[in-house]
């Protein structure tokens, strides 16, 4: 039984890391804005084909 | 420079449209009187200009359009459909100021000396083609190596090469293309205003984790799973939910004790307090039970509950991030001022302008303090003070107040008076800004909690004390039992999520308000007090009509060549009607005071005004209202054609709108104007002695204080006329075309087409308490059948884990339902 014990500690380490990655997007402002992103998405950044005449 | 060419692109959504576009532009270059500019949508007028078969309404927005193709990019004219800004509407703000070190400093959020950071707040900005083009800045100014738009915000962010760029040459571009970044003190003195809605999430963060775990980990506890497994389990457990948990007593919960305790030092019970007793017993206890072998404690519970309440925040901290709620004056003064020190012109911060200056305010800039004119001509438009838009004119000597923008060739002042004393801004100095703003209202949570708190208390020592003879330790668990179930979870969660929820459809119906307790304070208005021009009438708009024989185009032209020599409202207002006519010279101009105009156009006398002095029937009367219109009676060489009739445009469904909130509330009307179209006011408001006239903005604040004691007041205004009224009121509302515009500081802004929603508004405001009545209710019978439980002492942690979140979700769910359901029938979703 005691494996149950290592998936434990796997487990809430797992959950821990996710909990990192949370606090780090609030930190760098992934959740200021969560409208722009959207719409940012749309554009494309094919440069050539506005050269196109 | 070559034609744009832009590639149809099958996998945006307008893509659909364009063909529809396409033939409403086609049509309307064959129909001359339609044709919109290409940049900025406006029907093109006179002196427009055509380039590549595109059609621009002045040179401004051609110059902008052949910007964007030299640098190719005009897929800006893709994304959305005339997109552009059209500089008419810009002011010439100069950015010189920006090269000053201090000022710079302010304004940026980082710098190293050779990259620097910063961010201007950009109220054009309003569409996608917006955000792409602000975000390719870097094709047009070589320093800038990223820029990134924030869109509810109404901000740019951008980063720069001080090398290559400057801040200042940053403006200059943005101002070019229309995106005039406004820049001012409040600009520079609030920042970091979004860090308290990280710290929630923060927190929040930190709570679902333990809270998902700490749940994983009593789930042998819940199915009664201990005994079939090793005993070392159990324990192993019971220290690794007390390790979970102790990051949410901590960090997670301590608003909740910070805002407790600051209740008590100011001797009130808040809503915190009986939360806090809730978190503090559960986790006093359970690690008790944990360290001493006992149980398993009700960590799972603990936060859970804390969870679920910062979660009920954020969805209450909805903020609306372009709009600021909190302006004063220092929001719309520039951030310097152009003054001539020895002949020279320097410009310097507006903070450092002292008494006997002599400045220059150029074509829009805003005169910042009470001076006299020195040198110019002065047509000053207070549309920003009063909301009266037609321009004052002003003479050498005269003394022009603060907060008028100059319209036309540049002035020179000397100034009279500091920022701080002048006319306008010397409202600021009202005890109603200084002060901290104390609520006269107590929230309800807050009155209910204190009569809460006292019987939980009670309940749980009677408790207690009844089991006392059974032995001490079943007393103290009774009485931590009893202040565990008691917690007012349910009631903690039902008003944030009411609220928040009222808040995103008031947000709907384009009516935001600054935060929650707004609503809370609406539903208790026994009294609206309106403000006139601007909230009641359309500000700019009002319509002219000829009533009598068809006028020639060349009567038409001497009319309006007359008219333009005035600065009478009326005689502006004709002058402005009558589009598309040129101007010739005018002799003898005469303006007689309460009576009317007069003048000779090419030959022909012109005769404007009263009928007695029009049409010299001394049976006639002077100029009046009739209803709400006035009229102007015109002669032409001693014949009388007709009148004008000159109609002051109210907001639609205005009288129906009155009536409505007066089956309600008490209405009054404070106006700065004088008494013209009192008669028109009396017929609408059932209680014509509450309409007041030539009102300045301390009269309106002192009303409204002399109002309060028969009731909570909401005041509905516009101007900066109105800020110390809205401020003085228990809710200020201001009415705006524009949202993202100016408006003064207040409680709520309602954009001007949702007028007629305010009786519905006070309504669900109303509805929406009761809902939060309900929902308590709801909580209070879980309260009462958890505590028989608890009496009996049988409250297991099963128990526990299941009441708590069910009646908690419960009161979520009920209370979101419950409002969008009034919503839909109140037709306000």
């Amino acid at each position: 039984m005691s494996v149950i014990v290592v998936l434990i500690g796997i487990s809430v380490l797992v959950a821990g890391g996710f909990l990192i990655a949370f606090l780090w997007a609030v930190k760098s402002g992934q959740f200021d804005d969560k409208y722009t992103p959207s719409v940012r998405m749309l554009f494309d950044d094919d440069e050539k084909d506005e050269t196109k005449k | 420079m070559g034609i744009c060419y832009i590639p149809p692109d099958t996998r945006k959504p307008y893509y659909f449209i364009k063909p529809w576009i396409n033939y409403l532009q086609d049509k309307n270059r064959i129909n001359k009187e339609e044709i919109i500019c290409y940049h900025c949508g406006d029907i093109c007028k006179e002196g427009s200009v055509t380039k590549e078969e595109k059609n621009f309404c002045c040179k401004g927005c051609k110059i902008v359009y052949e910007i964007l193709d030299e640098n190719n990019l005009c897929k800006y004219y893709s994304i959305d459909r005339n997109p552009g800004i059209s500089p008419k509407v810009r002011s010439e703000i100069k950015y010189e100021f920006l090269d000053d070190v201090q000022i710079k400093k302010q304004l940026l959020d980082f710098s190293d000396g050779n990259t620097s950071m910063a961010s201007f707040f950009i109220p054009q900005i309003h569409c996608s083609s917006c955000i792409w083009l602000l975000e390719n800045l870097y094709k047009l100014d070589a320093g800038i190596t990223h820029s990134r738009v924030n869109f509810p915000e109404k901000k740019i962010t951008f980063k720069y090469l001080e090398t290559k760029t400057s801040l200042r040459k940053i403006s200059e571009l943005l101002d070019s293309l229309g995106y005039e970044p406004l820049i001012n003190l409040d600009a520079a003195e609030k920042k970091g205003r979004s860090s308290h809605l990280k710290k929630l999430y923060y927190k929040v963060g930190v709570a679902g984790f333990a809270f998902g775990n700490i749940m994983l980990l009593s789930f042998p506890e819940y199915l009664g799973l201990e005994k079939f497994s090793e005993p070392g389990f159990h324990k192993l457990f019971g220290y690794l939910n007390l390790i979970l948990s102790l990051p949410v007593f901590f960090y997670s919960g301590s608003e909740y004790y910070i805002s407790a305790y600051k209740g008590l030092k100011n001797k009130i019970i808040n809503i915190d307090f009986p939360l806090f007793l809730g978190i503090f017993v559960l986790f006093a206890r359970s690690v008790y039970e944990i360290l001493a072998q006992t149980g398993a404690g009700y960590m799972d519970s603990m936060t859970g509950l804390v969870f679920f309440l910062l979660a009920g925040k954020i969805f209450q901290s909805k903020t609306y991030g372009s709009m600021n709620f909190e302006r004063s004056y220092k929001s719309f003064f520039p951030f310097s001022v152009t003054v001539i020190k020895t002949g020279k012109e320097t410009t310097i911060p507006l903070a450092s302008l002292k008494k006997g200056d002599r400045i220059i305010v150029r074509n829009n800039e805003l005169i910042p303090a009470d001076s006299i004119l020195f040198k110019g001509d002065g047509n000053i438009d207070y549309g920003f003070v009063t909301g009266e838009s037609l321009p004052v004119q002003k003479v050498l000597g005269e003394i022009i107040s603060a907060g008028g923008r100059q319209a036309g060739g540049a002035i020179e002042l000397e100034v009279l008076n500091d920022v701080s004393q002048s006319y306008l801004t010397q409202l600021w100095n009202n005890d109603v800004f200084t002060k901290e703003d104390t609520s006269r209202l107590q929230s309800f949570s807050n009155s209910i909690s204190k009569y809460f708190t006292i019987a939980v208390l009670m309940l749980a020592a009677g408790s207690a004390a009844y089991w006392m003879p059974y032995g001490l330790n079943i007393a103290v668990n009774v009485f931590t039992a009893v202040l565990i179930v008691a917690c007012p979870c349910a009631l903690a969660l039902a008003i944030p999520f009411t609220y928040g929820n009222v808040m995103r459809i008031f947000g709907r119906n384009k009516f935001y308000v600054k935060n929650a307790s707004v609503i809370e304070k609406l539903s208790k208005i026994s009294s609206v007090v309106f403000d006139k021009t601007g909230t009641l009438t359309q500000s700019g708009k009002s319509e002219v009509v000829f009533r009598g024989r068809a006028l020639s185009d060349y009567e038409l032209m001497l009319i309006k060549s007359v008219a333009k020599n005035s600065t009478h409202p009326l005689s502006r207002k004709i002058y402005e009607h009558l589009t598309g006519f040129e101007t010739i010279e005018v002799k003898e101009f005469a303006e007689i005071t309460g009576k009317g105009i007069s003048g000779i156009a090419d030959g022909n006398k012109i005769l404007l005004g009263s009928e007695l002095f029009a049409s010299g029937n001394p049976n006639a009367a002077k100029i009046r209202t009739f209803g709400k219109s006035s009229r102007v009676y015109l002669s032409i060489n001693g014949e009388v054609p007709g009148k004008f009739e000159i109609t002051n445009s109210y907001r639609g469904g205005l009288a129906e709108t009155i009536t409505r909130l007066e089956k309600k509330v008490g209405l009054h009307l404070l106006s700065g104007d004088n008494n013209n179209e009192a008669e028109y006011l009396e017929n609408l408001f059932r209680q014509p002695h509450q309409l007041r006239f030539g009102q300045s903005p301390e009269d309106k604040l002192e009303y409204i204080k002399g109002i309060q004691f028969g009731g909570n007041v909401l005041m509905i205004g516009d101007g900066l006329n109105d800020a110390g009224a809205l401020k003085q009121s228990d809710v200020g509302i201001s009415v705006s075309d524009d949202v993202s515009n100016f408006s003064p500081a207040c409680d709520g802004i309602l954009e001007s087409g949702s007028f007629t929603k305010i009786p519905d508004i006070l309504e669900f405001s109303r509805l929406s308490v009761k809902v939060i009545i309900t929902s308590f209710s709801i909580s209070f019978i879980y309260n009462i059948a958890a505590l028989f439980i608890a009496i009996e002492g049988m409250l297991t942690p099963i128990v526990a884990a299941i009441l708590m979140p069910v009646s908690s979700i419960s009161v979520v769910v009920f209370s979101v339902v419950a409002t969008n359901f009034l919503a839909k029938r109140k037709k306000l979703s």
